[in-house]
């Protein structure tokens, strides 16, 4: 294949990238958008063992071996994986391709210093530099991708990790890889570029720690955007104009999207990024004692039962208890019996934003039954009953009322103005942000402890009787 | 132009259809959108390809082989997940129970190994 026809269908398949991301932001096309962008993966995949006298392929066994074992450990991954866990997967996605993008420059760095030193000459500035944009960059997005993918998997606390100094230790670890980034520059050897990555894959790690848990998200798709530029950088140092589109594509999109993110869940860019630098320990509120209203299934399905509005606020404990068919089911009945129902969906519930939407969506919640913040909140004072299910954050009234609190200034649900206020939880430990919730202790609320779906089984069997 | 301006030339083009592509998405495609540009940048096993076949000694093989294998699983997997995502949007015609849910699944499973190699 010439170059010409190589570069040619190159272009092909970074039209489809654009028409990919172009189609995903609208919901109609979202899904062939998709399929768009698999097309033009697979385009650039196949053409480039096309690539001729550019391309001698060697190993062409053990590329084939290695893209076979990527197969076979992705897809059953993306496939079998729970949509309550879809979140830390993309996470764990997202870090691979970042270490993918690093070992490539990596290896294109040794193999160039080994021409350089045969022939005599030198590696170009510029190539040189974006080896090292990607080395580090990429290597940071793949170790902060791990860190969260442990904190949304909860194998680690959700908190914000503070440690005394912390920020003295990133300020020197950023210095260590500038100057490293300097010795890998002047000295075209495999030691120096080890050593830039193991100080990359600490920054990577000491970034991600200090990230709260509700703002894993936003750093999730910051990395993204990171991964972006350095399959970006890559592109130009193997002189590949396809990177260089699809991964600045990704970078420039990605970015715009952490901002979109950021606004929708009411946090400063800035705060969540350099939150380890202003970060001061908060101390943890003393444990609360005092008397919450709890009440049984019975209450809570006559509750309902004279109900006129009832709005159902989902969050990520619905999703882990599976309760989501059980939630229809009592949605569905309280429709029959002439009650208006409608779900409040916060733009963070679940994990990420539109997660929620996805786990009812599995459920067979009727589409226009799912009701955004904007609209739902006015008709707060309208609602005779609001049943926050596993959710807690998102309705937590400390975001409006507590300057300095970790989730001040997010966007909630308005629950307080409705009449009654009903609770499932399995606890009184706090959401995913590690607050206390007021609104707990309001004497509107009435707390269901236990099972999210054991509990909706019992109200739903009482409301039948009534 | 020179080679290495072509490239950045086409760089800054980039940066600004990425930037009008995506300007306004409703909170609900957040995640999906993150995904897809995820599983595009997996693109990257294009470059791990070229990088393992002129590779000349144990150790950049060794590396650049790792790095088909990860740069696989963020292009396939990500893909197949998003697509995942985004079949739980589509308009449903009947109220169908979980059962034929199920049904549908294994299908549209068929279609995305097809989709994706």
């Amino acid at each position: 294949m010439s170059r010409d026809l190589y570069d040619l269908i190159g272009l092909v398949a970074a039209i489809c990238f654009i028409l990919a991301l172009k189609g995903l932001s609208h919901p109609k096309s979202a899904r062939r958008g998709n399929l768009i962008g698999a097309a033009g993966a697979t385009i650039a995949t196949l053409i480039v063992f096309f690539y001729g006298d550019q391309l001698p392929l060697k190993h062409l066994p053990l590329i084939l071996g290695a893209i076979l074992l990527g197969l076979i450990i992705g897809v059953p991954a993306a496939r079998r994986v729970q949509l309550t866990q879809m979140p830390q997967l993309v996470a764990l996605f997202n870090g691979v391709g970042g270490g993918a993008a690093a070992l490539v420059a990596i290896v294109e760095y040794l193999k160039l210093g080994e021409d350089a030193a045969k022939s005599g000459g030198a590696i170009g500035a510029a190539v040189l530099i974006a080896t090292i944009f990607t080395v580090v960059v990429g290597t940071t997005s793949f170790t902060g991708s791990i860190v969260t993918f442990l904190k949304l998997q909860e194998l680690m606390t959700t908190r914000p990790v503070i440690f005394p100094g912390g920020r003295f230790i990133i300020a020197g670890n950023l210095l260590a890889i500038l100057v490293c980034s300097g010795w890998v520059y002047s000295a075209a050897d495999t030691t120096s570029v080890m050593v830039l990555m193991a100080l990359s894959a600490i920054f990577g790690v000491l970034f991600v720690l200090p990230v709260g848990g509700a703002d894993v998200p936003i750093v999730i798709s910051l990395l993204n955007a990171f991964t972006g530029l350095t399959v970006a950088a890559s592109g130009y140092v193997l002189e590949a104009t396809l990177l260089i589109v699809a991964g600045t594509l990704v970078g420039a999109s990605g970015t715009i999207l952490t901002r979109l993110m950021a606004e929708a869940m009411g946090r400063s860019l800035f705060g969540t990024l350099f939150g380890a630098f202003t970060a001061t320990a908060t101390t943890a509120g003393a444990a609360d004692t005092r008397p919450v209203k709890s009440g049984s299934a019975e209450d809570v399905a006559i509750l309902l039962n004279y109900a006129r509005r009832v709005v159902i606020v989902p969050g990520f404990g619905l999703a882990v208890a599976q309760a989501q068919h059980t939630v229809r089911e009592l949605a569905d009945l309280m429709s029959a019996k002439g009650i208006d129902v409608a779900y409040g969906i916060h733009p963070v519930a679940g994990r990420m934003p539109g997660h929620m939407n996805v786990l009812l969506a599995e459920a067979n919640v009727p589409y226009e039954q799912l009701v955004e913040m904007d609209e739902i909140n006015p008709t707060f004072p309208q609602t005779d009953v609001s049943i926050v299910i596993g959710a807690n954050d998102v309705v937590n009234p400390a975001a409006k009322t507590t300057p300095g609190c970790p989730i001040y200034g997010m966007p909630i649900l308005d629950v307080q103005q409705s009449g009654n206020i009903i609770f499932l939880k399995r606890s009184m430990r706090p959401g995913f942000a590690g607050i206390e919730n007021e609104l707990l202790y309001d004497p509107k609320t009435t707390l269901l402890f236990g099972d999210a779906k054991a509990s909706l089984t019992k109200v739903v069997s009482a409301l039948k009787a009534l | 132009m020179s080679s290495g301006l072509a490239l950045i030339s086409i760089f800054v083009l980039a940066v600004f259809v990425g930037f009008e592509v995506v300007s306004k998405v409703s909170s609900t495609l957040h995640t999906p959108l993150m995904s897809g540009a995820n599983a595009i940048h997996g693109v990257i096993l294009v470059g791990a390809i070229i990088v393992a076949s002129h590779s000349d000694n144990s150790l950049q093989l060794t590396l650049s082989l790792i790095a088909i294998v990860l740069a696989t699983i963020n292009m396939v997997g990500g893909f197949v997940v998003t697509d995942r995502m985004l079949e739980m949007f589509k308009p449903k015609k009947a109220q169908s129970t979980k059962d034929s849910a199920a049904d549908k699944s294994a299908p549209q499973a068929g279609n995305q190994a097809g989709e994706v190699k």
